[in-house]
């Protein structure tokens, strides 16, 4: 499928649409919740990204395994962490995803085998690579995406993990979410090879990039990239380049890139340009639009009631789950 | 049966790795080479390229594999050829192996062993020869031990194997040929308590790993002066066994810690700063610490000797706290 064009379905459109625009009204009620003191901490938005997160997710089942990065309440919501539990962890709240204990950058939920939100850039993947060694050694067939950004190619960590990757031809769907900005360092500015996807070649890596701002193109690139780990021929290395529309961190006074930059790059923002593409081949109505919306406002509100309402963990838990059983 | 400690750690590989499906081995050199200490010889030929596998020069990676495949279902064995190499995986240790369960809310366990030979005494110079199992003991979440003899040597594994939390063992490299007596039907030992190696009842010398066998030696030589040193093996640092310690203080009422380790910071720094909290009463005199000269480790034998805690130096620290005051 080439880019530009639309899913196969109407349902699955809309189900494309319907995920991003989750994404993308959950992040902006933090950015208010943020303001208002209830959420606390780095608060990393996937604002602009959403189409990498919700079309990757399309390639893969419940049985294979995610590991994501900081900034990961797309994937997260996409993988299908409930909003309210997502939005209690980030109030820091026992009913959140991973007690309250992680926060934003620290998302779990193993029964969904979502295996954590690394604030250590680059720290997934290793951890993704064992995951899929456990499997290969147990003979389970899934396999594991490992989510990372343009930041983290810079790391030793990923070049030993692709090697041994390849060596050991792991189950691996490495996800490179490039944003063109390592913090606030511009991709031209550390990197000797811009090209992220060509990297895998020195680890005899297929590899491939495609337009992070594009659903339909993500998913069809997602899908052929899985089947091909699926087959158990080794890893595969998938570059999204995408952009963030928003400032690395809440602290961020984006003194780095001129406000040109992100308007150009607004232009293409898939919440804009997906909408516009199915209602000029009719798909969608502006009806339909505004009951989805209704629907994801919904969801958002309840999400936060839900975390407003989570109970606080007592005090004398504090050194709870610090080992097995203690 | 005539066994020496390195033989004590193979046999307990074996024993590992035939008891249980989901234990494989891994690290440089393991494999083919037979263990860069020979404590994994022959164990790839008994139980293949898959359960015995040799990895890159990739400290933080295989490391972090070791947790991801720990996570999935595994129980691996991860060997880290010296203390020094795993400065490199410190991250994947710290950030990821200590503290996953917690920031998950209890949604992880990390069943992982990591082994790897500590200290200096072989003329290997300043980056072969550090003690840092302190720096290790420091951080909630892992474990850490110090088996000083052969039924630890033989015993911690199979323990360690069955915690369901990341276990840390080091081995002294000095004592890799050390000799002995070993029950052939010893079985796993207990890895939550001290053990007293020498009863007393004139000083406390309290120790761990590969300072256990001088200290023995100088409390043999102070016998031989009338005076009666009761000799504290800590064995695990974390969790430590405080009040091993504290019993024999109350008995004592002396204690010298002796500690491979660089003073500043130590782990005998630690035991002191418990020993004055809760007994400080008890003492007749100041806590007195043999530790390392504050010196990256020399090459020559000489001064190589100067720095590290010996026989004599054990003795005279004993003989200068009795002597009478006054």
């Amino acid at each position: 499928m080439a880019s530009g064009e639309l899913p196969a379905t109407r349902g699955h459109a809309l189900l494309l649409l319907r995920e991003m625009l989750r994404i993308r009204r959950f992040e902006e009620k933090t950015v208010e919740l943020y303001s208002l003191g209830k959420i606390r901490g780095f608060l990393h938005l996937y604002i602009g990204e959403e189409a990498v997160a919700v079309g990757a997710m399309q390639a893969l089942t419940p049985d294979d395994s995610i590991v994501a990065t900081y900034r990961e309440h797309g994937q997260a919501l996409a993988r299908g962490v409930p909003a309210g539990a997502l939005m209690a962890e980030l109030f820091g709240k026992a009913n959140g995803c991973s007690r309250g204990r992680g926060g934003s950058m620290h998302v779990f939920d193993v029964s969904r085998r979502f295996y954590g939100g690394y604030a250590i850039v680059g720290g997934g993947l290793p951890v993704a690579l064992g995951l899929a060694l456990a499997d290969k050694l147990q003979g389970h067939s899934r396999i594991t995406a490992c989510f990372f950004g343009d930041g983290a190619v810079a790391e030793g960590e990923f070049h030993e993990s692709l090697n041994l990757a390849a060596l050991w031809k792991l189950p691996v769907l490495f996800l490179c979410e490039n944003n063109l900005y390592a913090m606030g360092t511009a991709l031209i500015r550390h990197q000797s090879q811009t090209d992220i996807w060509r990297k895998a070649e020195a680890y005899a890596i297929p590899a491939d990039a495609v337009d992070g701002m594009d659903v339909v193109a993500v998913e069809a690139a997602a899908r052929r990239a899985a089947e091909t780990v699926r087959r158990g021929n080794g890893p595969y290395l998938l570059e999204a380049r995408t952009y963030r529309f928003r400032a690395h961190s809440m602290y961020d006074p984006e003194l780095y890139r001129t406000k040109e930059e992100v308007e150009r790059w607004k232009q293409r923002d898939p919440l804009v340009t997906f909408p516009a593409a199915l209602r000029a081949r009719r798909v969608l109505s502006e009806a339909e639009l505004a009951a989805m919306e209704g629907a994801v406002a919904t969801e958002v509100d309840a999400a936060v009631r839900f975390a407003e309402d989570g109970p606080w963990e007592p005090v004398e838990d504090l050194t709870k789950d610090v080992y097995t059983g203690a | 049966m005539k066994t020496t400690y390195r033989e004590a750690v193979r046999a307990a590989l074996r024993e590992a790795l035939q008891s249980d499906p989901r234990v494989f081995l891994m690290g440089e050199d393991v494999g083919r080479y037979g263990g860069a200490y020979a404590c994994s010889k022959g164990l790839l030929e008994e139980f293949g390229p898959e359960r015995v596998r040799d990895t890159p020069l990739s400290e933080s990676t295989f490391v972090g594999a070791g947790i991801g495949a720990a996570i999935g279902g595994m129980r691996p064995i991860v060997e880290v050829m010296t203390v020094n190499f795993s400065l490199l995986a410190l991250d994947q240790i710290v950030n990821n192996a200590a503290t996953l369960r917690h920031m998950s809310g209890g949604q992880l366990s990390i069943p992982l062993v990591v082994r790897m030979a500590t200290g200096g005494g072989r003329q290997l110079a300043a980056q072969h020869s550090h003690s840092l199992e302190g720096w290790y003991a420091h951080v909630p979440g892992i474990k850490v031990l110090t088996p000083a003899t052969l039924e630890d040597a033989r015993g911690m594994l199979p323990t360690a194997l069955r915690d369901p939390d990341p276990v840390f063992i080091f081995e002294h490299a000095l004592l890799y040929p050390m000799e002995g007596e070993l029950d052939e039907n010893i079985g796993p030992v207990d890895i939550s308590h001290a053990v007293v190696r020498r009863a007393g009842r004139d000083v406390s010398l309290i120790t761990f790993g590969g300072c256990l066998g001088k200290v023995l030696e100088a409390a043999e030589t102070l016998a031989a002066q009338g005076i009666n040193a009761e000799v504290i093996d800590v064995r695990v640092l974390r969790p430590l066994d405080t009040a091993a310690i504290l019993t024999s203080i109350a008995k004592t009422h002396r204690a010298v810690i002796v500690d491979e380790a660089w003073r500043t910071g130590s782990f005998a720094a630690e035991i002191s700063a418990r020993i004055m909290e809760r007994a400080f009463y008890e003492l007749d005199a100041p806590v007195a610490r043999v530790c390392s000269a504050e010196v990256p480790m020399p090459y020559p034998k000489h001064l190589e000797d100067a720095a590290l805690p010996q026989v004599d130096t054990i003795a005279h620290t004993v003989l200068e706290m009795l002597k009478p005051h006054g």
